[in-house]
């Protein structure tokens, strides 16, 4: 596959009823890959935004972003894949446990910065927010204890402002 | 608001705060784009909106179709001959989806349409009612953009925006789709004096940079070709093309829908290159050192193995959708904007040259591979003859248009087209059926125009319930059916890619003077040489429409061929 990479794209789109039949209809049309595909309000009443993680060489997912474009409903696509951004994702795992095991994956929920929002007699609900990597890695290490749901919003993104030079003085 | 969407779209004749129903509203903004003729066929759902036809038969005709799919068809031949919108309209669930063709086919070819359609009144979308199909949901994927009105107060913009959208920017089909009780409905709203949409802001001139650099390229080429494309038709850049062309002594190719944007009696014009191409045209595009892609999206048909389609060539590249740049051939001068604007800032940058060596090179093979010679034919008239004597008789005035498969490549070949609008085929879907209902739509837009219909036997077929059109609203159109009682390319390509294993290729086909004459059409029929002369002649002459069910040869082949997956490199020329 040349550079096959998962690309996150940014997009504003009108909030009309239809938009994300579009978007995922020229998706599959076109043969693009939706690793994940993530959708709310934005600042802007009327307007949603939508994160999609796609798969594809950079030539692919530009063309993508093109054809994204053309859609009417479309207002702005970026591609936020190597700018500054920041991009997260929630995951919820329901883990079976016993009693004696809840310690043990409390302290690696721990470690992970995650949070334990459940606990029944039988399992346990771990909360985990952070980059996809992050929460990927979390799942490679618990693979011990058998895991009966995951539920993941897939990832959302936003651009970083530029900070500005140090001395505080805007640049032209 | 950007001067882009600055164009006036006020839909309303009446005056603000009149109260229109829905059905008014639609045809308010069809009078407001211009629109005077209109292909359609009612039903349940589309009823209302009849009823306000009715009370606007004086401004707008209605042309009563035999089947949705000729209203679509008809409306892409009245939208390609006059530039405006086209409007086609059903009812809703079957009327709609006979129309689904027609929308994936003006999006292939870039032609602005409207769509039309009725739907269920509100209260039963969703509940399986009676000709009810998500219509909406089918054509997503086939439409520049689509609309479910569900409130009476959004239709005077909506119905503004359609028209801009199909208009503007890289025209295409725009469905709108109006519950029953939506036409019915009244509304004081009134459409905005402006089109605003976020989302859509065409390009109008290209880069500036980009321009210089695209005059440099062409400039330093000692063997530049010009490809031009259906953009030039649609911008109206033939003046600018011509101009290019002769400035800089470059030769010119064009795709099927570049056909006639360039005169192709000019010395500097070499034919349409691709599959069916001219041999000497495709022949160039392998020297090359620079290719000037104007208005073209590269389609497969055109370019074949693109690894052969000017190996080591600059690619200068103008269009005015940025998804076509750099989506099949790696460009290295990218120009987004519309043609003409775009050409008249790249003209004054592009140096006179001469360029004899490299033109020598094109007419030596011109001259050695003429891939237009008819051959002998003592026991069967050849279609190309037939093509060549509707150019003869016409004197190349005649506007054609061509059907799908062998008849659009010989009616493409073998006539020369010396302006835009001249030729229509349906290139880039390919549907059969498409020449005869949009012949009615070319002929309707103005009926000064002499008409031809170039359909092979098959291709009439699919849509031949239209000859009752033509006979019921007089529509002057000549039909030409080049009849090899056969579906010609099938067993074409079953000879040459199948060795002969002939399967669903043979037609037993009517009687097509005797049926035409049912219609209460002119119907002649003829095998000979000489009557077919007679017909084309008698049918030139002839006071409305005529069926010309001409047998010509059973198995003629077109010819100069590319085999598919393969490039310019390896041309099949005719054997004889």
């Amino acid at each position: 596959m040349n550079g096959t990479e998962t690309h996150t794209l940014v997009a504003t789109v009108a909030d009309h009823p239809g938009v994300l039949t579009r978007v995922a209809s020229l998706f599959r049309r076109r043969g693009f890959n939706i690793a994940s595909l993530a959708v709310g309000h934005s600042e802007e009443p009327g307007y949603s935004r939508m994160t999609i993680a796609v798969e594809g060489s950079a030539e692919e997912v530009k063309q993508c972003e093109k054809q994204l474009y053309k859609l009417v409903e479309v207002v702005s696509v970026r591609n936020l894949t190597g700018a500054p951004a920041v991009t997260r994702e929630l995951a919820m795992i329901k883990v079976r446990v016993t009693s004696n095991e809840r310690p043990g994956l409390a302290e690696i929920t721990d470690i992970f910065r995650g949070e334990i929002v459940d606990v029944s007699k039988t399992s346990m609900i771990v909360q985990m927010t952070g980059a996809q990597s992050k929460i990927d890695r979390f799942l490679d290490v618990i693979t011990e204890y058998p895991i009966e749901e995951i539920s993941r919003t897939g990832v959302i993104a936003i651009a970083r402002d530029d900070v500005g030079p140090r001395n505080g003085r805007a640049r032209g | 608001m950007s001067a882009i969407n600055g164009q006036s779209t006020n839909g309303s004749t009446a005056a603000p705060g009149t109260p229109r129903t829905g059905g008014e509203v639609v045809c308010d903004a069809m009078l407001a784009a211009g629109v005077d003729v209109i292909f359609g066929m009612p039903g349940g759902a589309s009823l209302p909106f009849y009823d306000s036809l009715y009370h606007y038969q004086d401004r707008i005709r209605h042309v009563l179709i035999r089947h949705e799919q000729a209203a679509g068809f008809a409306a892409n031949g009245y939208a390609r001959a006059t530039g405006k919108v086209g409007v086609a309209t059903s009812t809703s669930g079957p009327g709609a989806t006979n129309m689904v063709t027609c929308m994936a086919n003006d999006i292939m070819d870039s032609v602005g349409v409207v769509y039309i359609t009725g739907q269920v009144a509100r209260p039963a979308i969703g509940s399986d009612a009676f000709q009810e199909a998500d219509v909406t949901g089918i054509s997503i994927p086939i439409t520049k953009h689509s609309y479910l009105v569900m409130d009476v107060d959004d239709l005077p913009r909506v119905m503004s925006e359609a028209f801009h959208l199909a208009s503007t920017g890289r025209p295409g089909p725009v469905h709108v789709d109006i519950p029953k009780d939506v036409f019915l409905e009244t509304t004081t709203e009134t459409a905005p004096d402006q089109v605003n949409l976020r989302g859509y802001r065409p390009s109008k001139v290209g880069n500036a940079r980009m321009v210089r650099k695209a005059a440099e390229v062409i400039n330093a080429a000692e063997r530049p070709i010009i490809m031009a494309g259906h953009g030039i038709d649609i911008s109206g850049a033939a003046d600018e093309l011509m101009q290019l062309a002769t400035r800089g002594s470059i030769p010119v190719v064009s795709t099927l829908h570049g056909v006639g944007t360039f005169p192709e009696t000019h010395p500097l014009s070499f034919g349409m290159l691709g599959m069916h191409g001219l041999a000497y045209a495709n022949f160039s595009m392998r020297q090359t050192d620079c290719i000037i892609g104007l208005g073209t999206r590269f389609d497969d048909r055109a370019v074949g193995k693109e690894d052969e389609f000017g190996p080591g060539a600059k690619v200068v590249h103008i269009d005015i959708d940025p998804a076509e740049i750099g989506k099949v051939l790696e460009t290295d001068v990218p120009i987004v904007g519309d043609l003409k604007l775009t050409l008249q800032k790249l003209l004054p940058l592009i140096e006179s040259r001469d360029r004899t060596p490299w033109l020598d090179q094109m007419n030596g093979w011109r001259r050695d591979h003429p891939s237009l010679k008819i051959p002998d034919s003592p026991d069967s008239v050849l279609p190309q003859e037939v093509v060549r004597a509707i150019y003869d008789i016409s004197g190349g005035e005649a506007r054609v248009i061509a059907d799908v498969g062998q008849n659009q490549m010989w009616a493409s070949q073998h006539f020369w087209y010396e302006r835009p609008r001249m030729f229509f085929s349906a290139g880039g879907l390919g549907p059969m059926g498409y020449a005869l209902p949009a012949a009615m739509g070319v002929k309707l837009a103005d009926e000064k125009q002499d008409v031809w219909c170039v359909t092979g036997d098959g291709g009439l077929l699919i849509n031949i319930q239209e000859f009752n059109t033509l006979a019921a609203e007089g529509i002057n159109v000549k039909v030409a059916v080049l009849n090899n009682a056969h579906l010609g390319m099938i067993r074409q390509w079953q000879e040459f890619f199948y060795e002969g294993r002939y399967m669903g290729a043979f037609l037993d086909n009517p009687d097509f003077a005797k049926v035409a004459q049912a219609f209460g059409l002119h119907g002649v029929g003829t095998s000979s040489r000489d009557e077919m002369h007679e017909a084309i002649a008698m049918a030139h002459e002839y006071d409305g429409p005529v069926v010309l069910d001409l047998h010509v040869d059973r198995v003629e082949n077109v010819y100069p061929m590319i085999v598919p997956g393969t490039g310019v490199n390896s041309v099949i020329e005719d054997p004889r």
